[in-house]
């Protein structure tokens, strides 16, 4: 379905040394092209966080190039992330806050952000009193909120029940339908990348590396039949044992 | 019964019960009221010096409250100052820890002999009240969320908006827990620097009437003024605790009731 466009982030032989000593990227391979949704699949602690933040600019990498867009992104956190002084609508509001944005412009917004994750009804409630799946949703309703160029989440739907998690899935494939935008996903559940991405990249252990790239070419939009399709299963096989490929290389 | 009952009862109970050993005591001994006046004395001595003693209770108040919001107002900016710039940082923080560990009671005398006398109380209140202020909104500043840090760097926010939307409402509990301190403490400042100065000084605060009580074997008036001076301070605590309870409202961990 969607064109592939031009390359919107690249990473070249990017390595990421913590100040501790550890390794967490080396040698890092990404490119993703304009309107892709791509997911970064690898086992935990093997940098998939650290490779999601430099590409949003908010870790440098130890050495290798990155090329990834100056502003125009939004970013889920592992963690909810919220200001737990803020109401749900003030968080959301936030980055349309520090960007000078229009008032009235801005409400139409949140409102439509809140509406996207299914958060209308808590616009005014503060964090605490959301569960953890709803604070989630509402970090997801912030990072949409300026309908950003580039999405990079990260483990957004960890902590969800699977009912929530599917109804996310599919509203987030809405969402970059309609928006037509790039989104990068980090996840480690293999049916949770098959189920949404176009291609899949599997890391190895830590240090992360790229082991393999699958793409998954079933068409969008994808929906409950696909989730019980004989391709998404064959798929899901397919991924599951290239990531156990990747493991086992560990050192 | 309910909690709430039970946290405003319990210590009035606690309190009645030692008036009570206390009045008995000095009934049945007989102990005579130079010695230890009991709570009846104490009582009518409250009422009988009343226009001096309140007048003394002001004093007293209003050098606490100048000193308790010059620390404030002090502590808060140097500690937002400090966070903003590391090199002023490190060239004072050693200097506002030096101050804070000197005992009060030792600098009382000199400020005594430089400053003039309600100049110099006023600057023990505000030395001792400072530093809580400080270090706690200090704390509070450095411990944000790095990944909300993150998060505003992301839409580029400017130092300035970094600081006022997320540092000083995110170091807000700690900011006041360390005003709570600080107003008990400029209280104790301005009692300690009255004290301080003795019978010699010109003080008409509520620590001097007891110095003064005190030369005068006065006992029942002394311990009216102690009564008061206790009573300033649990006001001044209560002030200071519904100002964090309203300020802190529905969001912060410490100020709203956890339902079960
Ligand atoms: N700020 C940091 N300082 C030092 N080491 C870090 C830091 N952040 C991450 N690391 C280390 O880098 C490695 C990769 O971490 P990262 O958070 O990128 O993993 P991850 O793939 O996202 O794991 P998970 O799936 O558990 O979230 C880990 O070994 C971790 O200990
Ligand atoms: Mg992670």
């Amino acid at each position: 379905m969607t064109a592939a466009g031009p390359a919107i982030v690249s990473l070249r032989n990017v390595s990421k040394a913590y100040e501790s000593g550890t390794l967490a990227l080396s040698d890092f391979h990404l490119d993703v092209r304009a309107g892709e949704f791509v997911s970064l699949l690898g086992p935990s602690g093997c940098g998939k966080s650290t490779a999601l933040r430099i590409v949003a600019g908010l870790s440098r990498a130890s050495a290798g190039t990155v090329d990834a867009p100056d502003g125009g992104t939004g970013f889920v956190f592992q963690e909810p992330t919220l200001m737990p002084w803020a109401s749900v609508a003030d968080n959301v509001r936030l980055p349309l806050k520090l960007t000078h944005a229009d008032e009235a412009r801005s409400r139409a917004a949140v409102t439509q952000a809140l509406e996207r994750v299914g958060l209308a009804e808590f616009a005014q409630s503060y964090p605490r009193e959301l569960s953890g799946g709803m604070k989630m949703r509402a970090s997801i309703a912030r990072a949409l909120v300026t309908e950003p160029q580039l999405l990079l989440m990260d483990e957004p739907f960890a902590a969800l029940d699977e009912i929530n998690r599917f109804k996310l899935n599919n509203d987030l494939l809405r969402v970059w339908q309609e928006l037509q935008r790039t989104v990068i996903f980090v996840t480690h559940s293999v049916f949770e990348s098959v189920y949404l991405s176009q291609r899949i990249v599997v890391m190895t252990p830590r240090p992360g590396r790229v082991f393999a790239e699958i793409a998954i070419d079933a068409p969008y939009p994808r929906d409950e039949r696909f989730r019980t399709s004989a391709e998404y299963a064959a798929s899901c096989r397919k991924v599951a044992e290239t990531l156990a490929q990747a493991m086992g290389e560990a050192p | 019964m309910s909690p709430r009952i039970l946290r405003i009862a319990l210590p009035l109970l606690v309190l009645a019960a030692v008036v009570l050993v206390w009045d008995l005591t000095v009934r049945l001994f007989a102990i005579p009221p130079y010695v230890l006046p009991g709570p009846e004395l104490v009582l009518s001595t409250l009422f009988a010096d009343a226009a001096l003693l309140s007048q003394s209770l002001l004093v007293t108040l209003a050098i606490t409250l100048e000193g308790f919001l010059l620390a404030a107002f002090g502590g808060i900016a140097l500690a937002v100052v400090f966070n903003q710039w590391r090199l002023i940082e490190s060239a004072f923080y050693p200097y506002a820890v030096i101050l804070q560990v000197t005992p009060v009671v030792a600098i009382a005398p000199l400020l005594l002999i430089y400053l003039p006398q309600p100049l110099a109380v006023l600057a023990c209140a505000w030395i001792v009240a400072f530093f809580p202020v400080l270090a706690n909104t200090t704390l509070g500043l450095n411990s944000v969320d790095h990944n909300l840090i993150a998060l505003f760097d992301l839409y580029k926010a400017s130092r300035w908006q970094v600081l006022w939307n997320l540092k000083l409402p995110a170091a807000l509990p700690q900011m006041l827990a360390g005003l709570r301190i600080a107003g008990g403490l400029s209280l104790i400042g301005a009692v300690v620097a009255e004290i301080a100065a003795g019978s010699a000084g010109a003080g008409s605060g509520l620590a001097y009437r007891i110095v003064e009580s005190g030369y005068r074997l006065n006992i029942p008036r002394m311990f009216a003024a102690l009564l008061l001076l206790s009573l300033a301070g649990i006001a001044i605590f209560f002030v200071l605790s519904a100002l964090s309870n309203i300020l802190l409202g529905r969001w912060h961990e410490s100020a709203v009731t956890r339902e079960r």
